[in-house]
């Protein structure tokens, strides 16, 4: 299954990959249009900051995800094709039982729409947005996991 | 006599779960799903938004309308089952025979608890746990004059059929006999917050207080026109809500020879006392991994993983049921809270940790270097977070004051749980 790896030593903490991420999910494909509003869109992944340390996180599609055993509409599935854990929006109530559940913390509140944002890996891009601007290249994109081999 | 390998009673999130963990291992297996219920799957929550928008029936389903059918599941809706023998492993079926099982599971839900009150019978006084609940209110609010409403109990379905109403402009009075609202679910100072939440919407609250009886409407004597508090008071009302809490439907195994406590008691494999048959969700009494004994926790996420447990037992797949408590996520009025576990321990040995600001509170509930509960108000993100460290029955102690920061991130956990939790995506 597709994923993002994150290199937490090489991680700058600049927040550029919350940035794109809301570029790439706003429908507009420059910055200062994307953050004029009225809707700027959620991050669906988080800049981790304390002190020195900082990585960013997004949903990981984990297996048997407790999310998807615990929404209350079902708007949360398994896509048994790609393997990712998906969110039909419309049918999301922003109850956050989802949020109760996520040991990542990954599942984002879009507070204007009063539903939950989570990573789709950017479907429309070949690479998600995220890992395309990292400066840092502390974001790797893997579209099989057998492909990423751990540095020693 | 017709035969099913999987009998499965209940159509709702334990059914769901059970369902989707068979099929995962037995595509071919018969199964057989039977609810008394006459709709397709649908989410139980949302009955509190039928109720305050109409939100229709097509937009609560909980599985699509050919999932049935895709999953290779026959039903039968709107069917009693008024008997199940143990033995021969037989459901009767009311109106419609007998029929042979290989495994049952019971999801057969919960009830409301209805209290001996006087003047019950009347027309205006109703229960909120089914969608039928919801279109009845909705009828007579429809076709009676309600000027006010009173709702027995403050507890999560007291509270949502409460916001329900206020968004109905309907005025609210809730009566609690306990001290504070939600009180099995949160502590005093999350309580008071819901309880602020309320009052600003206009809610009127009567804590410790009970009612007494429920008395005619003196132009209409089949109706309801007032209700009588234990301290005298009588406040005018139109229409009842009897939310007093839901209690284990336990009648098809009374007599069985299956053993029940309050609910049907299960082991961590989900099987009741008698092999082969098994229950989940809010008729079950199952394990919960902080208070460390069986409990009847009916909340809707228990429920699908109960089942989904059960399921795969079923299946001839080993698995168990031993990660779970109760936790709830609330969002009355806009104000999201969450509560997980033991948040206001009633004996000692606990260590309590809060944070607080003019408008946000968050607390955990340590006992021996672990936490055992949480309390999170307005930013709920990371309540996740902790309830992993709950389950993985972390020692927190070094870091315990950083979990009820404002700041609190995963970056904030010590390195050697940060890279453990972290593994899969750490390069």
């Amino acid at each position: 299954m597709a994923r993002v790896y994150v290199k937490e030593q090489v991680c700058i903490g600049c927040r550029l990959c919350e940035v794109y991420c809301q570029l790439s999910h706003s429908g507009h494909k420059e910055l200062v249009k994307a953050f004029r509003g009225p809707n700027i869109p959620v991050p669906r992944l988080r800049v981790e900051v304390d002190k020195h340390v900082s990585f960013s996180v997004r949903c990981q599609n984990c297996e048997d995800a407790p999310c998807v055993h615990a929404c209350i509409t079902g708007a949360l599935s398994r896509n048994s094709e790609s393997g990712q854990v998906i969110c039909e929006e419309e049918r999301c109530v922003g109850c956050w039982t989802c949020t109760l559940v996520c040991p990542y913390g990954a599942i984002r509140q879009n507070q204007a729409e009063k539903r939950m944002a989570k990573c789709d890996l950017c479907p429309e891009e070949e690479i998600p947005a995220c890992v395309a601007n990292c400066p840092n290249e502390a974001l790797i994109f893997a579209a099989d996991e057998e492909q990423v081999v751990p540095e020693p | 006599m017709e035969k099913v390998k999987y009998l499965v009673i209940g159509n709702s999130a334990a059914a769901i779960g059970a369902l989707e963990a068979i099929r995962e291992v037995d595509k071919e297996g018969s199964i057989l799903i039977l609810s008394d219920e006459p709709y397709h799957v649908y989410s139980r929550p949302l009955i509190s938004e039928h109720l305050a928008y109409h939100r229709p029936l097509e937009k609560m389903l909980y599985r699509d309308t050919g999932y049935y059918q895709r999953n290779n599941i026959n039903k039968r809706l709107g069917v009693s089952v008024t008997g199940i023998d143990p033995v021969a492993k037989t459901a009767t079926l009311d109106g419609e025979g007998t029929l042979k099982w290989e495994k049952l599971l019971l999801a057969t839900g919960g009830a409301p608890i209805l209290p001996p009150l006087k003047g019950m019978e009347k027309e205006g006084v109703f229960t909120f746990t089914r969608l039928d609940d919801a279109k009845s209110i909705d009828d007579y609010l429809d076709s009676n004059t309600v000027t006010s409403a009173v709702v027995v109990g403050g507890g999560l379905i007291g509270v949502s059929v409460t916001e329900a109403l206020v968004k109905r402009e309907v005025p609210v009075t809730v009566v609690e006999m306990k001290d504070r609202l939600l009180n099995t679910i949160l502590d005093g100072d999350s309580s008071a917050v819901v309880e602020s939440t309320l009052r600003r919407a206009g809610v009127s609250l009567e804590t410790g207080r009970t009612v007494v009886s429920i008395n005619k409407d003196r132009a209409a004597p089949g109706k309801a026109g007032s209700i009588t508090l234990d301290d005298g008071r009588r406040l005018f009302c139109q229409l009842v809500i009897l939310a007093i809490g839901v209690k284990p439907r336990i009648e098809l195994v009374e007599g069985a020879g299956i053993e029940v406590d309050r609910g049907i008691c299960v082991d961590r494999h989900m099987q009741t006392s008698v092999k082969d048959i098994y229950a989940a969700g809010d008729a079950a009494q199952a394990y919960d991994c902080i208070y460390c004994q069986n409990r009847v926790v009916p909340i809707w996420p228990n429920a699908y993983s109960g089942g989904r447990v059960a399921g795969l037992n079923m299946a001839g797949v080993k698995s168990q049921y031993d990660n779970a408590t109760v936790m709830n996520s609330l969002k009355y009025f806009g104000l999201a809270m969450t509560s997980i576990g033991i948040v206001a321990p009633a004996e000692e040995g606990y260590e309590v940790i809060c944070w607080h600001d003019s408008h946000f509170y968050r607390k955990i509930v340590l006992k021996d270097g672990q936490v055992v509960g949480m309390v999170f108000t307005g930013d709920v993100e990371y309540s996740g977070v902790i309830f992993s460290l709950m389950k993985d029955k972390v020692d927190v102690s070094p870091f315990k004051e950083k979990l009820v920061s404002p700041d609190f991130n995963l970056a904030c956990l010590p390195e050697d749980i940060r890279r453990e939790k972290l593994s899969r995506i750490s390069l």
